[in-house]
């Protein structure tokens, strides 16, 4: 059925190019989570009314985020072509998209991360404090443990964008099914191909809606 | 929980010292005195309160004493160490013998109760045996025992401002400081609460500092009391002697809040119209005076007929005080003498009307 249905689909290459586009997102959504998350935890504490109170690193810091939040993922592939040939020594491949992939990222989920810590109760970092916390402490058993809903659901939406990041970075070679769903089936004309490559994605964005969902369900004790 | 056959533990030596402390923020450009040269000494196993309105400065006055604000001069001295001049470590390790709970709790939702005990420990550095051990303890010291594994969302609001006390007596604090602890609790709960802080200032010798706008707080549990205004200390002195000749306007304003709730101010007035025989006269009763049987006598003394038409009677921690509104009638000059023996008898009498 799938032949007729399908004809011009090569199974094999489909499933090839769904492991590819999974191990993006995969790859760089950890990265982008560690360092959105050190950015967004800069930002707060370095805020006028945080602990490590500067105005230099904080605008500095907000300066470089805003920026790479606002250049346009496709621009910023094509600006990252000589620093990732630099570092992996060439620009196709699943891991040549990563790093415009991870700084494209990090700053938008680092802003998340912001917001989600500036909604913390005030009351409950005055407590950690009055014990005697170290600012490290209230970071690791008060600000993560308490903005951990926050945190989570900010990831999901982050991924979800990175899933349609990976299949932007397709298009200049980096594989995967929006590199697929390109060459094989917009530029061949071929219809099923580019029906199932958008099908498949459209799977992977609801199971990490899901999943984000079910996790946050079951860490929010509120 | 057994709290009045233990025996007071009060002493003289002073345990916090506050040497012109005065703290002033600019907001916006405008320099905002919040506390203003205040001077206090508060004793070891005492239980002081602190009085005012919203925005007296109460709020800031007792931030400093755990360094949570730095003042902008003078000094805090708690325990022989000046928590004005010391940071970092220092402070930090100071921190956990100077305890605070708090208005709003303050407790980690992300955290059971269990958990939320054990954090000061885990900032303490307590290894995971000590712990588990000493948090069975505080659940039990109070009464929460079958709530461990409960979260705060699963509490009412006593019980989680049990859970803020137990986390603050985790570390064996010398001091113990209320940041308006039950002023958002339910009179009843505010009760419970109350006993559980006086029970726990008798049963461990802990001084406790509480600051709140309610003086039915200061006349349940403290034994002294500070009255502030616009950043001031305007007036201090034991609880009892304070509600019995309170001397500032404000100070008296709070007295009123306990001694005459608003309705019985106004049912006063009308108790003269209600009851237009005889005299009606309001006596004040103070410390030991309010324990003696001075009526009994001046019915048996003198030929007069006494009708009690309102009275209350309020217990503090120095002793009990409270009014009573009588009326008196019979022969005029008996009614008269009555009074002079009330007077002589140290009893503050009052005549509201004659017929």
């Amino acid at each position: 059925m799938t032949e007729q249905w399908f004809p011009n689909v090569d199974w094999m290459k489909m499933w090839e190019a769904t492991l590819e586009t999974l191990y993006m997102t995969a790859i760089s959504t950890f990265f982008t989570f560690l360092i959105g998350l050190a950015l967004g935890i800069l930002l707060f504490l370095t805020s006028p009314r945080g602990v490590w109170h500067n105005r230099f690193v904080n605008l500095v810091t907000a300066a470089l985020v805003n920026i790479f939040r606002s250049i346009p993922f496709i621009i910023l592939i094509i600006l990252f072509i000589p620093f990732t040939k630099f570092l992996l020594g060439s620009i196709r491949g699943p891991n040549a998209a990563l790093p415009a992939l991870i700084i494209g990222a990090a700053p938008f989920y680092g802003r998340m991360v912001q917001i989600a810590l500036a909604e913390i109760d005030k009351g409950v970092i005055e407590a950690a404090r009055s014990m005697g916390a170290t600012t490290w402490t209230i970071i690791r058993k008060v600000l993560l443990p308490e903005s951990m809903p926050a945190l989570v659901s900010g990831i999901t939406v982050t991924a979800i964008a990175l899933v349609g990041y990976t299949a932007m970075a397709g298009i200049i070679g980096a594989g995967g099914l929006g590199n697929l769903a390109y060459l094989d089936g917009f530029q061949r004309s071929r219809g099923d191909v580019t029906l199932v490559a958008t099908i498949l994605i459209l799977l992977i964005v609801f199971i990490i809606q899901w999943l984000g969902d079910l996790l946050v369900k079951r860490l929010d004790k509120r | 929980m057994g709290a009045g056959r233990v025996p007071e533990f009060r002493s003289d030596n002073t345990l916090i010292n506050l040497q012109h402390l005065t703290k002033r923020f600019s907001r916006s450009g405008n320099e905002v005195t919040a506390v203003d040269g205040v001077d206090l000494n508060i004793r070891e196993g005492e239980i002081y309160g602190i009085i005012g309105y919203s925005g007296a400065g109460k709020s800031t006055l007792i931030r400093m004493l755990n360094g949570l604000e730095q003042p902008t001069s003078g000094s805090v001295t708690v325990n022989g160490l000046e928590m004005s001049s010391i940071s970092g470590a220092e402070l930090r390790k100071a921190r956990q013998k100077v305890s605070m709970i708090f208005q709003h709790f303050n407790l980690l939702w992300s955290r059971t109760v269990e958990e939320n005990i054990s954090l000061p420990l885990e900032i303490a550095g307590a290894d995971k045996a000590a712990r588990a051990e000493r948090v069975r303890e505080l659940v039990r010291l109070v009464g929460l025992e079958g709530r461990e594994k409960a979260y705060p969302s699963e509490l009412s609001g006593g019980q989680k401002q049990r859970v803020g006390i137990a986390r603050a007596l985790a570390n064996e604090p010398r001091v113990l400081l209320c940041d308006e602890a039950t002023s958002a609790l339910d009179p009843e709960t505010t009760d419970s609460i109350l006993d559980l802080l006086t029970s726990i200032n008798r049963r461990l010798g802990l001084t406790i500092v509480l600051i709140t706008h309610e003086m039915h707080v200061i006349r349940k549990i403290c034994h002294r009391v500070a009255v502030m205004e616009a950043g001031k200390v305007v007036e201090e002195g034991d609880v009892l002697q304070v509600f019995k000749s309170p001397e500032q306007p404000i100070t008296k304003r709070f007295v009123s809040q306990v001694t005459e709730p608003g309705d019985a101010r106004q049912a006063i007035s009308q108790l003269g119209e209600a009851y237009p025989d005889g005299t009606l006269i309001r006596l004040g009763f103070v410390g030991d005076r309010a324990e003696q049987p001075v009526l009994a006598k001046l019915i048996r003394s003198f030929d007069i007929n006494v009708n009690i038409l309102q009275g209350n009677i309020a217990q503090t921690h120095g002793g009990a005080f409270g009014s009573l509104v009588l009326q008196l009638s019979g022969d005029g000059n008996a009614v008269r003498e009555a009074i002079a023996f009330l007077h002589a008898e140290g009893v503050e009498t009052e005549v509201i009307a004659h017929d």
